[in-house]
């Protein structure tokens, strides 16, 4: 998401690139085309000229004009309004005192709100608590049916009752929470259009039996300039406590996104893209807003690198490494498993800086080669992970044949792992001090593609 | 009278369909109820801009603009539509702002060209594959779709092409049932163009007049998955010669946008022949459909007004465009 938006604002703020001087006139210009793009992106036609104006008029009283750099001053004045308009900082799902989370889900048909349920139950789970879900979609044929197979995917319990309403379903699911002791409940409700008036005061209802202590409306990302009524009608009636982002994965711009939170003041608490049940997390409006004007987002990729590389391990790696004694296939298992953990190869990218001028070069990221290189290394019998000087030519062709691979892919693997390991041996011969720098450039030469 | 036909059970697991209650209204008033809270905004919108004895300046301009942009109908598309307006006033001339009002009608019209169906004949069985992004309704339409086959005494199969999505087969059984249609699955996970093969054949032999097959939502800026798209659409090709006969794209009606990059890039991998435009009962605006004509040249064919089975519309743009701008008594 948001890429687009970001290639316009980056080809606008070219044109500013290396001036040494601004005038009214081209300040003016930029912004125009600034509000071309953030219309196209379905930011609201309100929120975007009030956008406008304000960065106008600071850009125009102040700093820029004057500023030796006035591109990166306008940058700046522009991030600055965009965070300020998502929201400043990142505000983390609420739990209460007594320590028993319940959250309703509610959105509009199609938003993706089972999903989200299941992806916010997993995250959830792996937090430390104990949740259960209920299935209060009496209505899309075999929604039930879904929300159950998702909760048998990640081990969570799955609440429901036959022939009854969803405010029945949801005041029964509580009294299992209290009784069963689970530490958070999630509600999965139908998706209803915010205009029919029943549906929307059987969600009233709903609400009112769960007590939810969170009431999250589950938002598209490519919703357009209906983002906001939406938002707004279903927060006069349930008093939303924030909004997830849905299907962020694919080329939306996010401009409704940055609406809801602009006109209902509702926080955007969570973003999830794609099938991935772990494609789910936490909105920094400032990393966002970093994203947006392509600077990536180092900041989460370091987190999430962090919160999957084992200590142990890595020390373990960092001290062969120093002793010179090379890497194996089995580092490479290791690195494998964990960027496949960190989310889809194309995220984990997205978050370094650059990689949308690489995108729209035509670069294209492939998750399956990674499932080759892993297929190739599984094939491999232990002593040969160990060690890869055993590899020998019948060897290859019986890894290749396990592999569905050829030998020249295997050859190129090994090829790999050398000129990895020449590079180690260079990094490190007798240069022990440096032991920070290099534990830093293993992170970065080990990936096992090119 | 839109309620009446939400008829929903309180009991019970499956979506209920009430009778229809309400008397028998025109398709147009229909559209106009379900296009309803459009109109007010939108209606309400240009009526005050547009009014009689105000005179035609760059404001009536701007907020036309607005009031477009705001009905999704897109920026290129609105600026096209302004360029337009600007010179058929300076041409005419137009003096008046009211006198705007029919040619911007006009110009909308002729965006969306002339009412084109789908019209399953001939082809033994004629088939039909529904594409579209996750969400936006693919199923629901399909089983709609077939339920006005069956009615029309036709005989359909439904195909489960969409092997991704937890229970999505079931969700599609549940209404092949309901319009008596004939139903192909496999297990979840397996491949779907082998569905398609399956199903071809299957509704060969049953003389199926119609087929209809669902796929899984995809994104369309998932190389892979529109690669599967274009395998399924070659293999129903390779077994049936002229299959699929329609490729309907499925959008959501509040999308905004993006449906025109949804559309280019579907277009790009399956020949694309219409679109249904469903969850038209929201407060949606349906500007887009505008767009999305103009910008990638799909044409509209079926609209969605409601959640009943028979609140699947044929697409009439000179309806559309009159109920979009229906003034109110």
């Amino acid at each position: 998401m948001f890429e687009s938006l970001s290639e316009k604002l980056q080809s606008a703020f070219d044109q500013l690139r290396g001036r040494g001087r601004l005038t009214e006139r081209q300040i003016k210009d930029v912004l125009r085309e600034l509000r071309m793009a953030m219309l196209e992106a379905d930011v609201n036609y309100r929120v975007t000229r009030d956008f406008i104006d304000k960065v106008q008029r600071r850009a125009l009283e102040s700093e820029s004009l004057k500023s030796l750099t006035p591109d990166q001053q306008t940058l700046t004045i522009v991030k600055e309004e965009l965070t300020a308009l998502m929201g400043e900082t990142a505000e983390p799902i609420q739990v209460p005192e007594t320590g028993q989370l319940t959250v309703l889900m509610t959105g509009l048909n199609g938003a993706g709100k089972t999903t989200a349920c299941a992806k916010l139950a997993l995250r959830l789970k792996n937090e430390g608590h104990t949740p259960i879900m209920a299935a209060c979609d009496v209505y899309r044929p075999a929604a039930i049916d879904q929300l159950q197979k998702l909760g048998s995917q990640i081990d969570v319990p799955v609440f429901t009752l036959e022939r009854a309403t969803p405010e029945k379903i949801a005041q029964e699911c509580m009294r299992v929470v209290q009784k069963e002791s689970y530490s958070a409940a999630i509600i999965d409700t139908a998706g209803r259009m915010q205009t029919n008036e029943e549906l929307m005061d059987e969600l009233v209802a709903v609400k009112k039996a769960a007590q939810p202590t969170e009431t999250f409306l589950v938002a598209d990302a490519t919703v357009g300039q209906e983002a906001v009524s939406v938002a707004e009608a279903f927060d006069e009636r349930l008093d939303l406590t924030g909004v997830i982002l849905s299907k962020i994965d694919g080329d939306a711009r996010g401009g409704a996104a940055i609406s809801i939170r602009a006109v209902t003041g509702t926080p955007i608490k969570f973003f999830s893209s794609g099938e991935r049940l772990d494609a789910f997390e936490e909105f920094h409006p400032d990393r966002i807003a970093s994203r947006i004007l392509g600077r990536g987002d180092m900041q989460t990729l370091m987190e999430k690198a962090e919160a999957v590389i084992d200590e142990e391990k890595a020390k373990d790696l960092e001290s062969r490494i120093l002793a010179q004694q090379g890497l194996t296939f089995n580092d490479f298992l290791d690195q494998l498993s964990h960027i496949q953990k960190m989310g889809s190869l194309e995220q984990v990218l997205g978050m370094i800086p650059g990689f949308d001028k690489m995108k729209s070069l035509g670069f294209q990221p492939d998750e399956r080669q990674l499932k080759r290189v892993e297929a190739i290394v599984l094939s491999m019998t232990p002593e040969e992970r160990n060690n890869h000087r055993l590899l020998d030519a019948s060897r290859k062709r019986r890894i290749a044949k396990g592999s569905g691979s050829s030998v020249q892919q295997i050859n190129q693997l090994v090829q790999q792992l050398s000129q990895m390991n020449r590079a180690m041996k260079q990094l490190t011969g007798g240069a022990a001090p440096r032991k920070r720098r290099t534990k830093k450039r293993i992170i970065r030469h080990n990936f096992p593609f090119k | 009278m839109l309620r009446s036909l939400f008829g929903r059970g309180k009991n019970g697991s499956e979506e209920k369909e009430a009778p229809n209650e309400a008397p028998k209204q025109s398709a147009f008033q229909r559209l106009k109820n379900a296009l309803s809270k459009t109109r007010q905004a939108f209606t309400q919108q240009v009526g005050a801009i547009l009014q009689v004895g105000r005179a035609i300046d760059e404001k009536v301009y701007e907020e036309l603009e607005e009031a477009l942009i705001c009905a999704d109908a897109g920026v290129e598309t609105t600026l096209y539509l302004m360029d337009r307006l600007r010179k058929t006033a300076k041409e005419t001339p137009l003096r008046e702002a009211s006198q705007l009002l029919p040619a911007l009608k006009a110009e909308i019209a002729e965006i969306l060209g002339a009412a084109e169906h789908v019209n399953p004949s001939g082809g033994s069985p004629y088939v039909i594959l529904a594409v579209g992004v996750n969400g936006v309704g693919k199923t629901t339409t399909i089983g709609k779709l077939a339920a006005r086959y069956t009615s029309q005494g036709m005989s359909a199969t439904l195909a489960a092409g969409d092997t991704f999505r937890a229970a999505a087969a079931e969700q599609l059984e549940i209404w092949s049932g309901r319009a008596g249609a004939a139903f192909i699955r496999q297990q979840e996970g397996a491949d779907p163009a082998s569905v398609v093969y399956d199903a071809i054949h299957s509704a060969r032999a049953r003389k199926s007049d119609v087929l209809i097959i669902d796929t899984a939502g995809r994104q369309h800026t998932r190389v892979n998955l529109m690669q599967e798209l274009e395998k399924i659409a070659r293999v129903a090709g390779r077994e049936l010669d002229g299959a699929p006969h329609e490729t309907l794209l499925v959008l959501d009606a509040t999308t905004g946008q993006n449906a025109i990059q949804q559309g280019k890039r579907f277009l790009e991998a399956v020949p694309v022949t219409g679109a249904a435009l469903t969850k038209l009962d929201g407060s949606a605006k349906g500007g887009v459909a505008v767009a999305v004509k103009r910008e990638v040249g799909i044409p509209i064919k079926l609209i969605g007004v409601g959640e009943g089975i028979d609140d699947l519309r044929d697409f009439e743009p000179s309806e559309f465009v009159d109920a979009l701008f229906e003034q109110e008594a």
